[in-house]
């Protein structure tokens, strides 16, 4: 498989919920009108703006470990590490929202506009991560069609830069995927432009694989919890009795 | 305190932009020093915000519109100090670290330590320690301010720490860190001065840092 995918503005569009979330409000907080009045103007910058695409493309295991490798500047030990050896199967993919939303949030904070700066940028973060979910969405689609779909399966996606995954591996992973096709460049530093996409690997298996603990070397500097969060959303009530991360 | 420099003060904590650059201007024209206004109105008001955040009566937006304010205020202010340059409350260099483009958490440390009364020199994302250490030298900055998004970009705050160290500036500049895979723990291990977990915590550090607490 190796497909790139259009998709709708609408889809994409974040939960309201979740921007309140990286804009660090509760989100059963009351809000003023002030600040309701910025999320919807950025709601609506976030739909003229935007213009996500996705690209996703097949990897076998011995394919994504050479693609994992990267340029050797990998955590000795990571979840990803021993994960994806117990793969069924996984898929690179990459996914932006275009160079316009960037462009528009830099435009704000020049104009010393920082809250609805900010704001557009908490809601194209949060529909950059939805556009990740879509793209996995489409992966288990394309499990599906294949005969391969159960139940007891899950995928899960791991990104580098993340969990001891280097920066550098980037430049193998945009070799394989080649994501330019979507408008996605790789910078000197390994980071992307434009700056709301997301690229990664889509690991599709038995639950039970994802079920890793928080203590690599690197856990104990990373106060980023998403990855426990996501453990959690996934293996829910199932999660084995050994120990466990804090989420 | 007079009643211009509360209504500054209380427009700047509503996010008025437009009435504190007027107001502003007014007290100036009742002869009203720029210093009195700057402390009093401006940074008085943020001062207020900032409490407030930090006790979750107000959140991040409205932090950044009393901030817009602010600016609004000081750019009235500016051509007043002209002559003997605005005054600071200290100088802090901020970037995020080498191999990160993430600067949206920096931008709001750097605009609420503009707003605590902070002169920031802003070097942008991707900053090499090399960067870090120069621009610490040459503006004769009392802090560096470092970020990172990305667990994999949290070795370059290491990095630019032991070159403060080889160049004997460690303590004499003080450090702070932040961004959301960095932690108390990490700041300690790699010998930064401080951590801050969030944009209010920042500028507490920095006043803190610099004997302004």
């Amino acid at each position: 498989m190796r497909e790139i995918m259009e998709i709708p503005v609408g889809q994409v569009k974040p939960e309201r919920s979740a921007v309140l979330e990286t804009q660090g409000i509760p989100s059963q907080a009351e809000l003023s009108e002030e600040v309701e009045l910025l999320l919807r103007t950025a709601g609506e910058a976030f739909t003229e703006c935007s213009q996500p695409v996705c690209i996703l493309c097949s990897i076998s295991v011995p394919e994504f470990e050479r693609v994992y490798r990267g340029e050797g500047l990998n955590e000795k030990k990571t979840p990803l590490g021993e994960i994806l050896k117990q793969a069924d199967d996984l898929a690179l993919f990459a996914v932006t929202l275009g160079e316009a939303i960037t462009d528009k949030i830099d435009e704000l904070f020049k104009a010393n506009d920082f809250a609805p700066g900010s704001m557009l940028d908490s809601v194209s973060s949060a529909g950059a991560d939805k556009a990740a979910d879509i793209a996995e969405q489409r992966f288990l689609g394309f499990l599906s069609e294949q005969g391969k779909s159960d139940p007891s399966k899950a995928t899960m996606r791991f990104s580098p830069g993340y969990c001891g995954w280097h920066m550098s591996g980037q430049e193998k992973l945009f070799e394989f995927l080649r994501p330019e096709g979507i408008g996605i460049e790789l910078l000197d530093s390994f980071l992307m432009k434009p700056l709301k996409s997301i690229s990664g690997v889509l690991v599709y298996g038995s639950r039970e694989i994802f079920d890793f603990e928080d203590s690599y070397g690197f856990c104990s500097e990373c106060r980023s919890r998403s990855c426990r969060e996501r453990t959690k959303a996934l293996l829910g009530n199932t999660r084995s009795a050994k120990k466990k991360g804090t989420a | 305190m007079t009643d211009i420099l509360k209504e500054i003060s209380q427009r700047l904590q509503g996010g008025d932009a437009a009435k504190v650059g007027e107001l502003t201007k007014q007290a100036i024209e009742q002869n009203l020093p720029a210093k009195q206004i700057l402390n009093e109105g401006l940074i008085g008001g943020m001062d207020v915000v900032g409490q407030r955040y930090k006790s979750h009566e107000i959140f991040l937006p409205q932090v950044l519109l009393a901030a817009k304010a602010m600016y609004a205020g000081m750019d009235v202010l500016k051509p007043l100090f002209l002559s003997e340059g605005m005054p600071t409350a200290g100088k802090v260099v901020i970037g995020s670290v080498h191999g990160d483009l993430h600067d949206i958490g920096k931008n709001l440390v750097a605009i609420m330590l503009k707003g605590a009364g902070f002169e920031v020199v802003d070097l942008g994302n991707d900053v090499p320690p090399e960067r870090f250490v120069q621009a610490a030298k040459d503006e004769g900055a009392d802090v560096i301010g470092m970020s990172a998004l990305l667990t994999t970009t949290m070795p370059a705050m290491r990095t630019t720490m032991d070159l403060l160290r080889k160049e004997g500036l460690a303590g004499k500049v003080k450090t702070m860190i932040g961004g959301a895979p960095v932690s108390e723990e990490f700041a300690r291990k790699i010998g930064a001065d401080a951590y801050g977990y969030d944009s209010a915590k920042a500028v507490d550090i920095a006043k803190q840092l610099t004997g302004k607490a």
